[in-house]
């Protein structure tokens, strides 16, 4: 397949994936919100440091509260990860490859963006309560998931597609147990309160992981939990099983002619295995947090050699000019 | 309900394709109009509504040229076919096959030995000063000897009920997704009428379209890209749905690399041989080391490749020689010269500036005819005399006495009129007819069409760019 669309197949997966997760971020945090003291800087910064965008947002508010943070991560066209523009980059990212996905994967997502669209001109934000909206644009997304997986055939583009979609997973998931451990466990003391319970069942269900949680483990510990979200090898967004799929997508597309792996099947066989040589004793020990930036900055590796091994082939044959079709007449 | 009332259908002045002069339902429209009336006005309006979702949901949308801002736009489809009777199809059908016969035999002479210049049947200097004529084209040998494979001329009919042509299109003509795209919507709007008026199908297209790329090549399994500037171009929709339909790569130019004079793509696994492009990037633009140096839309080294014989372009460079609106004028000798035959289709009455007795005769009655320029399309650079204000007519005198050769006149034709969905009626609308013609082994004419319609009332402009929307075309059996 051409290295183009392989690597617009990634980023328009990435996006969708990357869209539902933030659906979901703020129809749980709003449904927190309304269970705790209405200091709201406290109850919406994490959201937008989890995201990754806070710097952005310094740049364009002074103060944090409800309202600015659903238009900026919902809605606002100058943060380049806010829903608003994820779907729109991942409808461009579908156009340019129009004919490798289906008309009813193109349909979906066509769909997504005239409902996005028209949530920011008709200012949804300033709904008292737009998780509705919220709820939809997951749906949609899920949707897509699912209507991708049962009509484009399993071949390199699929799993080009699915590379995309799994390491934005991971990646969102190790940042919201990252920013939110941080949060609720300042020192060991409080676990076990009530308090506690509603924040820790809120970041469970902020990964849609609640429901399989409390079917393996039962009881809300924060061990159980980080031992969850980073090691289980069946739940769909732990850490482990985004990896776990990844490698298989890589294999599928790899050459088998070749005696040994690419660059980016090293990156990720190691991190793969150092996941699954470890256990949640050892994270302790290191501390949580170092042990998830150590996974986040892998993670990267793995993203960039990607990109080298695949998609910027060209730079090989040809001269790296930046390519600008748009203004063509 | 409001009634659907066609008793004030105004017919005034202009041929109507319904209503014949006397004013009685021609044949060909009176199962539809009958299906209408019983419809009903709210429901029409209903189906209308859904075609235009149903053009969103597809994605048939098209950028604007002016207009950088990513802003899509959908070409309004009026849910009102246009239906055309058999037996005079059937001729249309000879006449354009007559047509592009001849003038493939025309662009191989211009490159080639250049007879009909010799025999001076078309003026030397017209031709070579042409802008498209493309002197790296001489010599040129493609494939089976076919130059334009792929054709969606402009015809217009006139007062006289006769098909004219009005362009020949001869280099990337868009449009044809809407001719199956509106077949696809139209089926599920008007499904007993359609299938009571045995409409002819148009779904062969591209099937045919597919063989014929695939004959050009001598290799058993050819590789087929569709070459497209990219996501913002205007016509970025059909490359992606003729591609998807074919089941040909959807390239750019960035992603194809020339290596001793083989073309590749550049895929995950290296690279790949491709054997025929189907390119829809404008002779100019394909190759910087030929022509225009600074486009970013081809790939450096695919002209040569070519002119080897190693990959096959279509529509082959130069084919725009044909195309250009001085040539036009002579298409009638043009056809005698090489088949001996008088042309079956008839040209609209066309004045050259170029020469000395027709450019006087544009300059004294400039406010009554339609000024085009030669190398211009889309509707651009174009007045049209008796709608246009004195200064104008001043402003184009300048410019035709500065550049002659730039310029062409036709008198205004009062293209006909087909019934269309208004806001609250059903009104005539001035159409154009752009059937799509495939030469390959041989030549394959789709019966239907995309009709192109002004839909605002009164006007002559039918371009997607200027207010135009696009129609159904029903050939019947």
């Amino acid at each position: 397949m051409l290295s183009r669309v392989a690597d617009h197949i990634y980023w328009m997966n990435r996006y969708i994936e990357r869209a539902e997760n933030y659906a979901r971020f703020m129809d749980v945090n709003f449904n927190l919100s309304l269970d705790l003291q209405p200091d709201e800087a406290a109850q919406w910064k994490p959201l937008v440091v989890t995201t990754g965008d806070w710097p952005i947002y310094e740049r364009l508010h002074k103060t944090v509260d409800k309202g600015k943070v659903i238009h900026f991560l919902g809605f606002d066209a100058k943060n380049g990860n806010s829903i608003h523009n994820c779907i729109i980059n991942a409808r461009e990212n579908a156009r340019a490859i129009r004919p490798e996905i289906t008309k009813e994967v193109w349909e979906q997502i066509n769909y997504l963006y005239y409902f996005v669209k028209e949530g920011t001109e008709k200012k949804r934000w300033e709904r008292n309560d737009p998780r509705n909206y919220f709820i939809e644009i997951k749906k949609g997304c899920q949707m897509l998931y699912g209507i991708f997986d049962s009509t484009i055939s399993k071949s390199e583009g699929w799993h080009f597609g699915k590379i995309g979609q799994l390491m934005e997973r991971a990646d969102k998931t190790s940042r919201v147990l990252d920013v939110k451990y941080h949060m609720l466990l300042p020192e060991s003391a409080k676990i076990g309160s009530p308090f506690d319970l509603i924040q820790w069942s809120a970041l469970l269900k902020s990964v849609s992981a609640y429901d399989m949680y409390r079917k393996k483990y039962g009881k809300l510990t924060a061990l159980g939990i980080c031992e969850f979200l980073i090691f289980d090898k069946h739940f769909p967004r732990s850490i482990l099983n985004c990896l776990i799929g990844v490698d298989r997508s890589l294999m599928a597309i790899a050459d088998q002619e070749k005696p040994y792996r690419s660059k980016v099947e090293k990156h990720l066989g190691l991190l793969r295995a150092q996941l699954e040589y470890s256990d949640i004793n050892e994270v302790f020990e290191l501390g949580i947090h170092e042990f998830l930036d150590a996974i986040q900055s892998k993670l990267n590796d793995v993203s960039e050699s990607l990109f080298k091994t695949y998609f910027s082939v060209a730079e090989s044959y040809t001269s790296p000019t930046p390519l600008i079709t748009k203004n063509y007449q | 309900m409001p009634k659907l009332n066609l008793s004030n259908y105004d017919t005034a002045n202009f041929l109507d394709e319904m209503v014949d002069e006397k004013g009685q339902i021609r044949t060909s429209y009176t199962l539809f109009r009958e299906r209408i009336e019983k419809m009903g006005w709210k429901k029409l309006n209903f189906l209308q509504h859904s075609t235009d979702r149903a053009q969103l949901s597809l994605g048939m949308t098209f950028n604007v040229y002016s207009d950088n801002q990513g802003l899509e736009r959908i070409l309004h489809l009026d849910i009102i076919p246009r239906i055309i009777a058999g037996d005079e199809w059937d001729l249309l059908e000879k006449g354009l096959k007559q047509r592009i016969i001849a003038l493939n035999l025309f662009i191989a002479d211009i490159y080639g030995e250049q007879k009909v210049l010799k025999d001076k049947i078309i003026p030397k200097e017209l031709v070579l000063s042409s802008a498209t004529y493309l002197k790296e084209c001489i010599g040129l040998k493609p494939p089976k000897n076919i130059w334009c494979h792929i054709t969606g001329s402009d015809l217009i009919k006139g007062d006289d009920n006769q098909f004219y042509v009005l362009e020949d299109n001869l280099r990337c003509p868009s449009g044809v997704s809407y001719m199956l795209e509106n077949r696809e919507i139209l089926k599920r709007t008007f499904p007993e009428v359609f299938e009571k008026l045995k409409v002819r199908p148009v779904n062969n297209y591209a099937h045919n379209l597919r063989d014929m790329l695939e004959s050009l090549s001598p290799q058993s399994e050819a590789t087929i890209a569709v070459m497209t500037p990219g996501a913002y171009n205007s016509a970025y929709f059909e490359h992606a749905y003729l591609a998807q339909q074919i089941g040909a790569e959807l390239v750019e130019g960035r992603d194809l690399v020339v290596k001793d004079d083989f073309v590749y793509m550049i895929t995950t696994k290296g690279l790949k041989r491709v054997h025929v492009i189907y390119r829809r990037v404008d002779d100019e633009f394909i190759d910087p080391l030929v022509f225009n140096k600074k486009s970013l839309l081809g790939t450096p080294g695919l002209f040569k490749a070519y002119k080897k014989g190693n990959v096959v372009l279509v529509n082959a460079p130069g084919t725009g020689v044909a195309d250009d609106k001085a040539v036009y004028a002579y298409i009638p000798r043009i056809i005698k010269y090489y088949l001996g035959e008088e042309a079956i289709l008839d040209n609209v009455k066309t004045y050259i500036c170029a020469e000395e007795d027709d450019r006087k005769y544009v300059l004294e009655n400039i406010d009554q005819l339609v000024v085009k320029q030669t190398d211009a399309s889309g509707g651009y650079g174009m007045l049209i005399g008796p709608k246009a204000t004195k200064a104008e007519h001043e402003e184009f005198k300048v410019k035709i006495k500065a550049n002659p050769r730039n310029y062409i006149a036709q008198p205004m034709i009062n293209l006909s009129r087909v019934p269309t969905l208004t806001e609250d009626e059903i009104q005539g609308r001035h159409v154009d007819l752009r059937p799509y013609i495939l030469y390959g082994d041989d030549i394959k004419i789709t019966p239907g069409a995309l009709t192109r319609v002004a839909l605002k009332k009164g006007s002559i402009v039918v371009n997607s760019s200027q207010g135009g929307g696009s129609k159904d075309t029903w050939v019947l059996d």
